[in-house]
């Protein structure tokens, strides 16, 4: 166990080396103006004739071999330091850590929901070969699969609004939350509300998250399904199966216990895909619902070519989801002893 | 004189032109078709594809541009921002801007098809060669190949393609060259553990033992062999390309404005989605007819994907449906 940990740890600063690559690799399809403009705080500045330009990318170093600049630019990285954004108006890592606290409260809320609702589904319709159910929960899951996020977010929005409305907050619950007496321990409304003791301001924040939260659990669930009535049906064909009910054990029994928990080993290696889907997904829900967080930074960040929010963005979610799939690799290595072996 | 370089470069392309022949006629031969046309969900997708395949092609007839030389700009009919209901002259009605939906939804179509067959097409292509290539020689080679892939699919889709997009600039080329960048790394990583297990097989080996060489063995023996699951992948893949390609032009940046986009077609809906005084679905049309186009499009090819994978997966086969 320890060495496959080991083995696996060992990769991870390749990935990340190769991730500061293709970013760095982005930031050269830029031209000179626009590379300039990721370290330039005052727009006006660049406005200036050519000479006031060379003299800033000597400044910078911008004409530098290439590989100079990289070692300075990957020094930057290390140090915190992404860049500034213009379309935030702060650094942007301050900005990707200013934003981030409301992506994460949306993505815990969605989590949820998705999982359980598509493990469940998945069950059943296993259970349920080939009966109506099946058929349904199987069309229903492609249907789910085709539908884009973008559309469903928008009819839901266009049908309920006027009970769950957009945005984060109402605007008085918003001056709440930004007095001085309202503590902000998380960044996250509904947990700061609750440990502020404000139960208005939770109502709301829940409210205005209704909408959101249910597009974007809705954005995975329909592959996790399919991988648990997959993965179900072929475990229900196994040899322990046909033994727990020979030995008279009730047939909720097997299918919970000895079947279901057997099955669900592969929706853990879909952990990865799940994250990566609700970045995608949040990235939409927030343009949709108007839900200021890190996705909603990024897409006007990008309707603006900032390019060093977006650059940061990216290599914000690339880091996320490196270590995310370290973390579930290993967790699976501990959940089921065979991987180790091979 | 026996030239043996020039017999062996004609050996080589006649592989090549092999394989666009063998694929095709094993398709036809393992009854394929006719399996998928038993199954009534993939007769459903097929019908589909071949509805709006039908739009695509009928294009011009079913809403003949107005400017021939430049037929994926949406006309407009004036400048006012408010949409207009379906009418005798605008079936669908107009959307912000007055770009009809009619023809924006009819061209839009042969965009989707464009976009999802060139992605598909090219990231295939580069996939099957990466991942041919990283196979074949194995070891070190094989390790940086993969951990390249790793690292290419270290970043959300959706972000990615954004991020490169912004970069490259408005405009659909861009985005379809987006959606390749970080398209191929699936096909790569599936023919290459397909070509893994199929190499070790016995005809391989018989082949190897008459004296084929490895282009040979590789593209007629092992290659034909391992492109099943490539055609799934490719099938599903037509769909949420497209999807995603829709998505980006949602956001803003994707498509020029006026471009027959169906993903831009729902960026002009998104300030009307409130709807007006007292009614909030006052401006439906905008978003529920461009809305469908994506939904039945994509769901077109993934049951399509979906009845294909389980016609030919191995693992599928002789189960009772």
């Amino acid at each position: 166990m320890l060495s496959y940990i080991l083995r696996r740890l060992l990769l991870v600063p390749w990935v990340l080396l190769g991730l500061t690559f293709v970013i760095f690799g982005f930031l050269q399809l830029l031209g000179p103006n626009q590379r300039l403009s990721t370290y330039v705080r005052d727009p006006a500045q660049l406005k200036q004739g050519t000479e006031v330009l060379r003299q800033l990318a000597h400044k910078y170093g911008l004409d530098d071999p290439i590989w100079v600049q990289y070692g300075r630019w990957l020094n930057n990285v290390l140090h915190g330091n992404l860049g500034y954004s213009e379309s935030a108006n702060m650094p942007v890592d301050r900005a990707i850590l200013r934003f981030l606290p409301a992506s994460t409260e949306l993505a815990l809320y969605a989590i949820l929901p998705m999982i359980m609702g598509s493990i469940w589904l998945g069950t059943i319709s296993a259970v349920h070969h080939n009966d109506p159910i099946d058929h349904a929960t199987r069309v229903m899951a492609l249907t789910g699969w085709s539908f884009p996020t973008f559309v469903f977010g928008l009819l839901v929005l266009m049908l309920l609004y006027k009970w769950f409305p957009a945005g984060r907050l109402s605007i008085w619950a918003d001056r709440i939350v930004n007095s001085p007496e309202f503590i902000r321990y998380t960044g996250m409304n509904t947990f700061d509300a609750i440990l502020n003791g404000n139960w208005a301001v939770f109502l709301d924040a829940i409210r205005h998250m209704v909408l959101p939260v249910i597009t974007l659990s809705y954005v995975s669930w329909a592959l996790i399904l399919r991988v648990m009535r997959s993965s179900m049906l072929e475990t229900l064909r196994q040899d322990y199966i046909t033994t727990a009910r020979a030995k008279g054990l009730p047939e909720q029994v097997v299918i919970k216990k000895h079947a279901r928990r057997n099955a669900m080993l592969p929706v853990v290696t879909l952990a990865g895909l799940t994250v990566a889907g609700l970045i995608n997904g949040v990235v939409i829900v927030e343009t949709i619902f108007n839900y200021h967080g890190l996705g909603l930074f990024a897409v006007r960040a990008a309707q603006q070519l900032d390019f060093a929010a977006i650059l940061g963005f990216a290599m914000f979610n690339g880091l996320l989801l490196v270590v995310t799939n370290l973390v579930i690799d290993i967790l699976y290595a501990y959940l089921d002893p065979r991987v180790k072996l091979q | 004189m026996y030239n043996k370089a020039e017999t062996e470069t004609h050996g080589k392309l006649f592989s090549l032109v092999m394989w666009f022949v063998l694929i095709p006629v094993r398709i036809y031969r393992s009854k394929i078709l006719r399996k998928l046309l038993k199954n009534p969900i993939s007769v459903a997708g097929f019908a589909l594809v071949i509805f709006f395949a039908v739009i695509a092609i009928l294009a011009p007839v079913l809403a003949p541009p107005a400017r021939p030389s430049r037929p994926y700009q949406i006309p407009r009919s004036g400048y006012s921002a408010i949409p207009k209901p379906p009418s005798p002259e605008h079936p669908f009605g107009t959307t912000e801007g007055q770009y009809d939906i009619y023809y924006g939804i009819i061209w839009g179509t042969r965009t989707a098809f464009y976009v999802g067959l060139v992605v598909v097409g090219a990231a295939a292509g580069i996939g099957i060669i990466i991942g041919s290539f990283s196979a074949y020689y194995g070891g070190l080679i094989d390790e940086i190949v993969m951990r390249i892939t790793d690292i290419f699919m270290s970043f959300p889709f959706l972000v990615a393609a954004m991020v490169l997009t912004t970069i490259l600039g408005k405009g659909l080329d861009k985005v379809i060259v987006a959606l390749i960048v970080f398209g191929w790394m699936s096909y790569a990583r599936v023919i290459r553990s397909e070509i893994l297990s199929i190499r070790e097989l016995a005809y391989v080996e018989s082949a190897r033992a008459i004296g084929a060489n490895d282009a040979r063995i590789v593209l007629r023996h092992v290659l034909p062999n391992a492109i099943y699951p490539i055609l799934v992948q490719a099938s599903m893949d037509i769909g949420s390309m497209v999807l995603t390609a829709a998505a980006l032009s949602f956001l803003g940046v994707g498509a020029e404005p006026g471009y027959a986009d169906w993903g831009q077609m729902i960026s002009f809906a998104r300030n009307w989605i409130l709807g007006g005084q007292g009614n909030p679905l006052q401006y439906w049309y905008t978003v529920i007819y461009p809305g469908a186009a994506i939904l039945f499009f994509c769901l077109g090819w993934n049951l399509l994907g979906d009845a294909l994978r389980d016609v030919l997966d191995p693992r599928m086969r002789g189960r009772k449906a």
